[in-house]
């Protein structure tokens, strides 16, 4: 009963998001320092854990292939499949939601706790739209970039593991990373991180927006953005597997 | 003018209003008082919009709040400022940003026009020279100011205040209360302020109303608090026992000591 009542709440929610913006160059002004703390912000721990997904990726799958009759240039093609259709789109978003979404809901809590979202309301703004909208249109420019880094930065850690270890040559790498490529793997990756930016800033926010209470309210909101953020997507991540590849 | 009418307001099945019905005249400093839980936030957050009332009606002028359009809504809203308790100014703003943003928000006035309204509003509160400071680098008392700054730059016709002295030392209350009161009178503007400081009742109460368990207990205006018979409204004002002895000395027509 709770469930249907957030979701028929955060449904209804979207009515009040999308709505004509009483200024534009507010919303743009917003907008831009949205996209600066989710890009310039989430950059050095994206870099982070895509070298090393990509290079443990690249570890296990040489253990794996080991004694099997599969060359060794398919070591490239591996990383290079599992970075873009799923560890850079569905690590980063992860981390993104740990990261941006507790961010996003502590923010608008906060705002909500200290009589903000009040002041902007007797204001006039429509404050469902000032402060959500500026962040869901960030999140869907710029986790689409940082994904593309991640996807980037994994294929490199895959290489520097499996080259600088002495497995395998640069030319069987790149070989692999040349072989069997699928340009709708690419858009799957895209479609993805559209998909998880718009899950995990529009929950992380719905989860801010509607804080009540105090200082624990506030840290239960920005852990459950965080936890009901992770678990829609891996579920959207199911679903768009399905989808895309049948 | 605004006017609660018959407003009661419920949440689930705790009854908070029942049944205000009181006019807040323009151009006076209307005090909402009470003791704490009487319904006084309440009040007025349903006075200026933020909560619908369960039943009964709230009339700017002659326009009803609750059957406003949207557009209505958002016309009035020009005309209506606010200052809150915790002052809610926006801490990634600075003080020049923060009163800025309803003209930003709202208006196509040139960077001029407005940094001359901001500067203007700034020295209406005697805050002249702190635009670049950010809330968290001034004090309790300058953010009142500034709050007051921001809440005054669309030029409202109706300003509400909640608890503008909590958390003040007494002399920078006094402050504030002339302040709301110069203001009020020299725009002749509707005033609303919600307050349990006696020094603001006793000095800018130009027209009361007592709040006590959601119910309109009292009213009338600082003159008459003393001559009221009204206990409610007198275990209120007189709650301390100094106030108490200095009633008793008052009515004994005694001279006054601690």
């Amino acid at each position: 009963m709770n469930l249907l009542f957030h979701i028929g709440r955060f449904i209804s929610w979207h009515g009040m998001i999308f709505k004509f913006p009483e200024n534009w160059r507010m919303y743009y002004k917003e907008t831009v320092r949205q996209m600066y703390e989710i890009g310039i912000g989430s950059l050095m721990i994206i870099l982070v854990v895509s070298l090393f997904i990509g290079a443990v990726t690249a570890v296990q799958f040489t253990y794996q292939l080991q004694g099997t009759m599969i060359p060794s240039y398919y070591i490239g093609y591996i990383v290079r499949d599992m970075a873009i259709i799923e560890l850079a789109v569905t690590f980063s978003s992860i981390i993104l939601a740990g990261k941006v979404g507790s961010n996003i809901a502590s923010e608008i809590g906060g705002m909500r706790q200290k009589e903000h979202i009040d002041a902007m309301e007797i204001m006039g703004v429509n404050t469902a739209s000032y402060l959500v909208m500026p962040k869901i249109v960030a999140g869907l420019f710029v986790i689409p970039v940082l994904v593309s880094i991640a996807a980037v930065v994994s294929i490199g850690g895959g290489y520097f593991a499996s080259t600088y270890s002495g497995a395998f040559s640069h030319e069987e790498f790149v070989q692999g990373l040349r072989s069997f490529f699928q340009p709708w793997n690419v858009c799957m990756m895209y479609i993805k991180a559209f998909t998880f930016a718009y899950i995990l800033t529009s929950i992380a926010a719905y989860q801010g927006y509607f804080v009540k209470g105090g200082s624990i309210e506030l840290g239960q909101a920005s852990t459950r953005a965080v936890v009901y953020g992770i678990i829609v997507i891996l579920m959207a991540d199911y679903l768009l597997a399905v989808l895309l590849t049948s | 003018m605004i006017r609660a009418e018959k407003v009661f307001k419920s949440f689930s099945d705790t009854k908070v209003l029942k049944g205000i019905d009181f006019t807040f005249e323009k151009g006076k400093t209307n005090l909402i008082i009470g003791k704490s839980g009487a319904g006084k936030t309440v009040l007025l957050k349903v006075l200026v919009g933020l909560f619908k009332p369960t039943s009964g009606q709230v009339w700017y002028d002659d326009e009803d709040l609750c059957m406003m359009s949207k557009n209505e809504l958002l016309t009035l809203r020009m005309k209506v400022g606010m200052l809150f308790q915790g002052n809610a100014l926006f801490d990634s703003m600075t003080v020049e940003e923060n009163i800025r943003f309803p003209m930003d928000m709202f208006t196509r006035m040139t960077a001029k026009e407005k940094l001359d309204q901001v500067n203007y509003c700034l020295e209406r509160v005697s805050m002249e020279g702190i635009n670049s400071k950010f809330p968290s680098e001034i004090s309790g008392g300058m953010q009142k100011r500034v709050g007051i700054a921001r809440a005054i730059v669309l030029n409202p016709k109706y300003l509400f205040a909640d608890e503008p002295n909590s958390g003040l030392d007494p002399k920078t209350a006094i402050t504030i209360d002339e302040l709301l009161l110069d203001i009020t009178k020299d725009n002749q503007i509707t005033t609303i302020i919600n307050t349990h400081d006696m020094n603001s009742v006793m000095e800018i109460g130009d027209n009361i109303c007592l709040l006590h368990l959601g119910k309109l207990a009292w009213q009338g205006n600082k003159d008459e608090v003393l001559d009221s018979n009204n206990d409610t409204l007198h275990d209120f004002i007189f709650a301390s026992p100094f106030l108490q002895k200095l009633k008793a000395r008052a009515l004994a027509n005694g001279p006054v000591t601690n």
